[in-house]
C-alpha cells in the first residue's frame, strides 16, 4: 500500500452508551456560551461547531451556530427549505467554499482538529468527510467497479488487487455487492436509481472516510430503495459518524439518534431524536414536527 | 395553521368527553340507586354500560387509524396515545358503577343496616376526582390533574375506616354479614374509581407536560 488512507480514526474499541442528559455531560470540551439546544450529550464528539456563520455574497444563510455532533451515531438535520441545513452540511467538509462569493466565520473541529486551520488541505478534509447527494451521481463514463475505485486511484493506490479488495468491501458495506458482483463492468448509470445511490455511498466509503454526510439521500427513491438506504445507515453507524439532512421527518425519526431543527439559519433545538419527536422543548420545533408550521 | 388533522383530533376529543360524561353519569346513578334504594335505576346503570363499551371500541379504533394514517408526533402523539389510555380507564369506571348497582340491588332486599354516611362521602370524593381530572383535560391544566392525584389518599383512608367499622358490625351481629360485605364491596368499588381517576390525572400530566409521573412514591 502506497498511501495511508486510514487517516485518524476515532477510537473503536468501546462504544460507551450515549447518555441522555441535555445540558449535562458537557465538561469534556469547554463551551464559550451555554445554550440549552447547543449541547448534546455525547460519548465522543466528531464535530465541534462553534459560532458558525455562513454567507452567500451579502446573504447570510447560517447564524451563530454551535453544536456538537457525536461520533458513530446518526444526527439528522431537519427544517423547512432555506433554513440553512444543506449549507451547514457543506461547511462540514469544506464544500461551502466552492460556491463563488461564499464565506464563513466561526470554527469547526473534527475530532479536535480545526478543519479550517491555515495548514489544512481541504481535499484531505473531504476525504475524511465523505458526502452523498440527493441525486445519485455516478460518473457516467465509468463502470460500476471504476466508480468505486476511482477515489483510490486518485489517492495513489496503485496495486490493482488492493483496489479490488477495497471495492468489494465498499460495495458490501453499501449492501450492493450481491446485486452488482456479476456485472462490475457495466456502466454505473445502468443501475436502478436506488442502486445508483448505493453505488455513490460505496464510492464515498471506498476511501475510508470517518464521516458520511448525506444530503436528502433517499428523497428521489421509491419506498423499497428508501428502506434499503435507511437500513444501510443503521449498519454504517457502527463504524461511521453520519449526518443526514432530510425533509422527511419520519425518516429522521426512524433512522437518527439525534435531531437538530434549523429555522431561518439558526439552530432552534437539538436533542435526542426520541425527545424531539415525543416532547420537543421548543414551540417552533413542536409546530414543525407536527406539521403545524406556516 | 389549522390542519385537517386537527378536525380529526377534535372529533376524538369530543368522543372522549362524551364517554367521560357517560362514565360520570353511571357512577352518579349507581350511587343514587343505593341511597334511594331504587332498583329501576340500578337496572338502568347495568343496561347503559353497553354504551361505554361501544364508545371504548370506537375511540380505540379512531386512535389506531390516526396512528397508522397520520404518523403523529409530539403533542399529537401524546394526545392520541393518552386518549387510548383514558378511554380504557373510563370504561373500567363504568364497570365499577355496574358493580355498585348490583350490590345496591342486593342491599335493597334487606332493611337498611344503618344510615349511609361514609359511602356517600367517599363517592363525593371519587366523583370530584373524575370531574376535576376531566376539567384538567378540557382546559389543559396539568396542575389541576396533579391536585387530583393527591386526593386519592383521602379515599383510601375512608375505605379503610369503613372496613374497620363494618368488621365490628359483623363481629357484633352475624345477621349483618351479607349487608356488611355488600357495603364493603361498594367501598372497594369507589376506592377503585378514585384509582382510575388518579390514572387519568397522571395521563393528563403526561399529555400536557410530556412528563411521566407514575409510580414515583414507591
Amino acid at each position: 500500500m502506497n498511501v495511508d488512507l486510514t487517516a485518524p480514526q476515532s477510537k473503536r474499541e468501546s462504544d460507551p452508551p450515549v447518555v441522555a442528559r441535555p445540558g449535562l455531560a458537557l465538561s469534556a470540551i469547554p463551551t464559550k456560551r451555554e445554550m440549552p439546544s447547543r449541547a448534546t450529550p455525547v460519548s465522543e464528539v466528531a464535530f465541534e461547531v462553534s459560532d458558525l456563520c455562513c454567507w452567500f455574497g451579502q446573504h447570510q444563510a447560517v447564524y451563530d451556530l454551535s453544536l456538537r455532533i457525536p461520533a458513530k451515531a446518526v444526527t439528522a438535520i431537519i427544517g423547512p427549505s432555506g433554513c440553512g441545513k444543506s449549507t451547514f452540511l457543506r461547511c462540514l467538509n469544506r464544500m461551502h467554499e466552492l460556491v463563488r462569493g461564499s464565506r464563513l466565520s466561526g470554527q469547526i473541529r473534527l475530532f479536535g482538529e480545526d478543519i479550517y486551520g491555515p495548514r489544512v488541505d481541504a481535499t484531505l478534509v473531504r476525504r475524511r468527510v465523505g458526502m452523498v447527494f440527493q441525486k445519485s451521481n455516478p460518473f457516467p463514463t465509468m463502470s460500476v467497479g471504476d466508480n468505486v475505485t476511482v477515489g483510490l486511484r486518485l489517492n495513489g493506490v496503485r496495486d490493482r488487487r488492493v483496489r479490488e479488495e477495497w471495492m468489494e468491501r465498499a460495495l458490501r458495506m453499501a449492501a450492493l455487492w450481491d446485486e452488482v458482483k456479476d456485472h462490475l463492468d457495466r456502466p454505473g448509470t445502468s443501475l436502478s436509481g436506488g442502486q445508483q445511490q448505493r453505488l455513490c455511498i460505496a464510492r464515498a466509503l471506498a476511501v475510508q472516510p470517518e464521516v458520511l454526510l448525506m444530503d436528502e439521500p433517499a428523497s428521489a427513491l421509491d419506498p423499497i430503495a428508501t428502506t434499503k438506504i435507511e437500513e444501510l445507515i443503521q449498519e454504517l453507524k457502527r463504524d461511521y459518524t453520519i449526518v443526514i439532512v432530510t425533509h422527511n421527518m419520519q425518516q429522521a425519526a426512524r433512522c437518527s439518534d439525534y435531531t437538530a431543527f434549523f429555522y431561518l439559519g439558526r439552530l432552534v433545538e437539538y436533542d435526542k431524536t426520541e425527545k424531539v419527536f415525543t416532547n420537543p422543548s421548543n414551540k417552533q420545533t413542536e409546530d414543525y414536527v407536527t406539521g403545524r408550521f406556516g | 395553521m389549522e390542519r385537517h388533522f386537527d378536525q380529526e383530533l377534535g372529533g376524538l376529543k369530543e368522543h372522549l368527553l362524551r364517554m367521560a360524561g357517560f362514565a360520570e353519569q353511571s357512577v352518579a346513578q349507581a350511587l343514587k340507586a343505593l341511597v334511594q334504594r331504587d332498583n329501576v335505576l340500578a337496572n338502568k346503570v347495568d343496561d347503559d354500560d353497553g354504551i361505554l363499551d361501544q364508545l371504548e371500541i370506537e375511540i380505540d379504533d379512531r386512535c389506531i387509524k390516526l396512528l397508522a394514517l397520520r404518523q403523529p408526533t409530539a403533542t399529537d402523539l401524546r394526545f392520541i396515545t393518552m386518549a387510548m389510555k383514558i378511554c380504557s380507564e373510563l370504561e373500567r369506571i363504568g364497570d365499577q358503577a355496574v358493580n355498585i348497582a348490583h350490590r345496591a340491588e342486593e342491599l335493597n332486599k334487606e332493611p337498611l343496616l344503618k344510615p349511609l354516611v361514609d359511602i356517600p362521602r367517599m363517592a363525593e370524593h371519587a366523583q370530584g376526582m373524575i370531574h376535576d381530572a376531566l376539567d384538567a383535560f378540557v382546559y389543559a391544566k396539568p396542575d389541576v390533574a396533579r391536585a387530583v392525584i393527591n386526593r386519592d389518599t383521602k379515599v383510601d383512608l375512608l375505605n379503610r375506616q369503613l372496613h374497620r367499622e363494618l368488621t365490628s358490625f359483623m363481629i357484633e351481629d352475624p345477621h349483618t354479614i351479607t349487608r356488611c360485605l355488600n357495603l364493603m364491596s361498594i367501598a372497594h368499588n369507589l376506592e377503585r374509581i378514585a384509582d382510575h381517576a388518579t390514572n387519568i390525572a397522571e395521563d393528563i400530566v403526561y399529555l400536557y407536560e410530556g412528563r411521566d409521573i407514575r409510580h414515583q412514591n414507591g
